[in-house]
């Protein structure tokens, strides 16, 4: 049998349960902004606890930190496309 | 002679991982749409954004971020060679997702009895911005439920698996890449339920 593994990592049960309290923290932070007076402040505060939420569960859940660089610079491509999309889509509608 | 069999757990990965980026750009559209419209019609969004419980979303956040710890630890306890309790981490996902579509029912059948789907008398009464932020929010919440029912199909196979000795410490790509799966759709809930329930 041919077998290609990669090398593993087993990420332990308590590298695991303190991500998750970390995202509980930021779930409580993200509702308890939301009823503070930003004004449009209010959408990206959102928005970054969410990014910041999103890393964590990318880097640790899916175990992304320990992948090989090839995995990485894939996400980041996957992710700059998103962003150029969502960004240049703006520029269309914000300054017609 | 039996054929050798072929195994690439990297490339699997791989394949894996260009699947969900498929999956991020599809979202990714959605909340795009979502962006564009609440520029061009704050105040509609406002109103409408009002409709929404903001605590059945909280709770479901809840659910749904807890059931991706059970996944993720499910994954490292068949890495230590402990079958049971991966099948029972599991069984707790699985349940979560259950609870979480048990929700989502519920929400929706409070909200279309109130008149709020596309196409509704109310909707077709208010002004355009209102009906436009209600379909998003059926499509993509909708799109994003067909995903939770998904991953926890695919998950329940995955325990039977595990129990029935298919999935083992040394051949789990299966279960790695199933739970993947599932933390995309935790991934997307991170953006949805700010988006849809808290900043308007």
């Amino acid at each position: 049998m041919s077998s290609i593994t990669p090398e593993q990592h087993v990420v332990s049960y308590g590298k695991l349960a303190a991500t998750w309290l970390a995202l509980m923290a930021l779930t409580v932070l993200t509702i308890w902004v939301s009823f503070q007076d930003l004004g449009i402040f209010r959408v990206w505060a959102a928005l970054s606890i969410a990014s910041l939420k999103s890393g964590l569960v990318i880097a640790i859940f899916m175990q992304m930190k320990y992948e090989n660089r090839l995995l990485k610079w894939l996400l980041f491509l996957a992710l700059a496309t998103l962003a150029i999309f969502i960004g240049l889509t703006f520029v269309d509608v914000l300054y017609r | 002679m039996r054929k050798a069999q072929h195994k690439d757990d990297a490339a699997a990965k791989l394949g894996m991982w260009l699947f969900l980026f498929t999956e991020m750009l599809l979202f990714g559209g959605l909340f795009l749409l979502y962006g564009v419209y609440l520029a061009r019609y704050p105040q509609e969004f406002a109103t409408a954004g009002h409709e929404m419980h903001r605590w059945f979303g909280a709770i479901n956040t809840i659910i749904l971020i807890s059931s991706s710890l059970l996944a993720a630890m499910s994954v490292t306890a068949i890495r230590r060679n402990d079958s049971k309790t991966a099948v029972l981490l599991l069984v707790g996902t699985v349940a979560c997702a259950a609870v979480f579509l048990m929700n989502k029912y519920l929400e929706w059948s409070a909200e279309i009895s109130r008149g709020l789907y596309p196409g509704s008398p109310l909707l077709a009464q208010a002004p355009h911005g209102e009906p436009l932020f209600f379909s998003l929010y059926y499509l993509t919440v909708g799109l994003h439920g067909l995903h939770v029912l998904i991953g926890g199909s695919v998950l329940s196979v995955m325990a039977w698996r595990i129990r029935h000795g298919v999935i083992t410490a040394g051949n789990c790509i299966w279960l790695e890449n199933s739970t993947l799966f599932w933390h995309l759709v935790d991934l997307i809930w991170i953006f949805i339920f700010p988006l849809y329930y808290l900043v308007l």
